[in-house]
């Protein structure tokens, strides 16, 4: 989506320069939530304050509400299809693939030094052996984050 | 009510699942246990589903979780709620985007979930392999797709088609 909003609002609109829209899209990588929603709430923010925010949000989300209700309508009458049955097997490996693919990507930019190691381990452990909450695992690693920042690296 | 509380857990899930849609996939997998909306394995198909649709894959997940609970208007439900919390965290900071001070902030808070997230993410995975790899042909195809996936930089979109094609001609 980032190709899309640069190309929108940075060469056609000229509302943001191009190192606004990187300081946009940092920050929204620094902001819970979805990293492309909360870059499209920035932008909103940045042109029309809160008003701005709120409807370049819900412009963002309308397009798949409408298209992901229309597909799951749809899609209801031909589960118990054959040939439908076997691609959605087919893509279900597929998806797997692209999961795991985005792990690898992930690796470099967010787990960092042996604390994100070991947070990365010790969380996919608990989730894997006990059916830890990933509730529990979010809320704790933020918080060993924000201690371990706090005490040593200030 | 049942409104109410598909609100309230796509808030929650707003709240935490820090990062990107996939993110999403473990705390949607720990719902289906808590309540008995959907099977693991229909989450395994929306996931599949969202991911070839246009928009945010969390987008599109919500919008599709919250259709299969009960109706197009839950779809609404969910989204609203899963995007919530993130509107009123950037509004909330939005009176300095950049000052060093607050966002000093939240990146001592985001420095220890961003491994947590890439584990979320692979338990993701775990989960969805779980359902989809059932035998050998489907674990012959997840290992090649992986390192296709890796070396052929397509769209999603044309690794989901081959996937779908793949399924039809030897019938997973």
């Amino acid at each position: 989506m980032l190709p899309l909003l640069q190309s929108e609002f940075v060469d056609k609109k000229k509302w943001l320069t191009e190192e606004e829209m990187i300081d946009f899209y940092a920050i929204s990588q620094s902001t819970p939530g979805i990293i492309a929603l909360n870059t499209a709430t920035f932008l909103g923010y940045k042109q029309a304050g809160i008003k701005g925010a709120v409807l370049a949000t819900l412009g963002v989300v309308t397009p798949s509400i409408i298209i992901m209700t229309l597909i799951a309508s749809v899609l209801q009458n031909f589960v118990n299809n054959e040939y439908v049955k076997h691609a959605f097997a087919g893509v279900g490996v597929m998806v797997v693939a692209l999961v795991m693919d985005s792990v690898v990507r992930l690796w470099k930019p967010a787990v960092i030094g042996y604390l994100g190691k070991t947070i990365f381990a010790l969380s996919f452990l608990a989730l894997i052996t006990y059916g830890t909450s990933p509730v529990i695992i979010v809320i704790f690693s933020s918080l060993v984050g924000y201690i371990y920042r706090k005490r040593f690296l200030k | 009510m049942i409104n109410l509380v598909v609100f309230l857990e796509f808030f929650k899930i707003g709240l935490l699942a820090i990062g990107g849609g996939l993110v999403t996939i473990p705390f949607l997998a720990e719902l289906s246990e808590k309540y008995n909306w959907y099977t693991a394995q229909d989450l395994a198909q929306m996931v599949a589903i969202s991911q070839t649709s246009p928009g945010a894959v969390g987008i599109n997940l919500a919008t599709y979780v919250g259709y299969t609970v009960n109706g197009g208007w839950t779809g609404v439900i969910a989204v609203m709620g899963l995007i919530l919390p993130s509107l009123i965290i950037i509004i909330a900071i939005s009176k300095c985007f950049f000052c060093e001070e607050r966002r000093g902030f939240l990146q001592d808070f985001l420095y220890g979930v961003r491994p947590a997230s890439a584990a979320l993410i692979l338990y993701g995975g775990y989960v969805l392999a779980r359902i989809s790899i059932i035998d050998y042909t489907s674990a012959a195809f997840a290992i090649i797709s992986f390192f296709l996936v890796r070396w052929l930089k397509w769209h999603p979109i044309a690794f989901i088609s081959l996937g779908a094609i793949v399924g039809i001609v030897f019938k997973m």
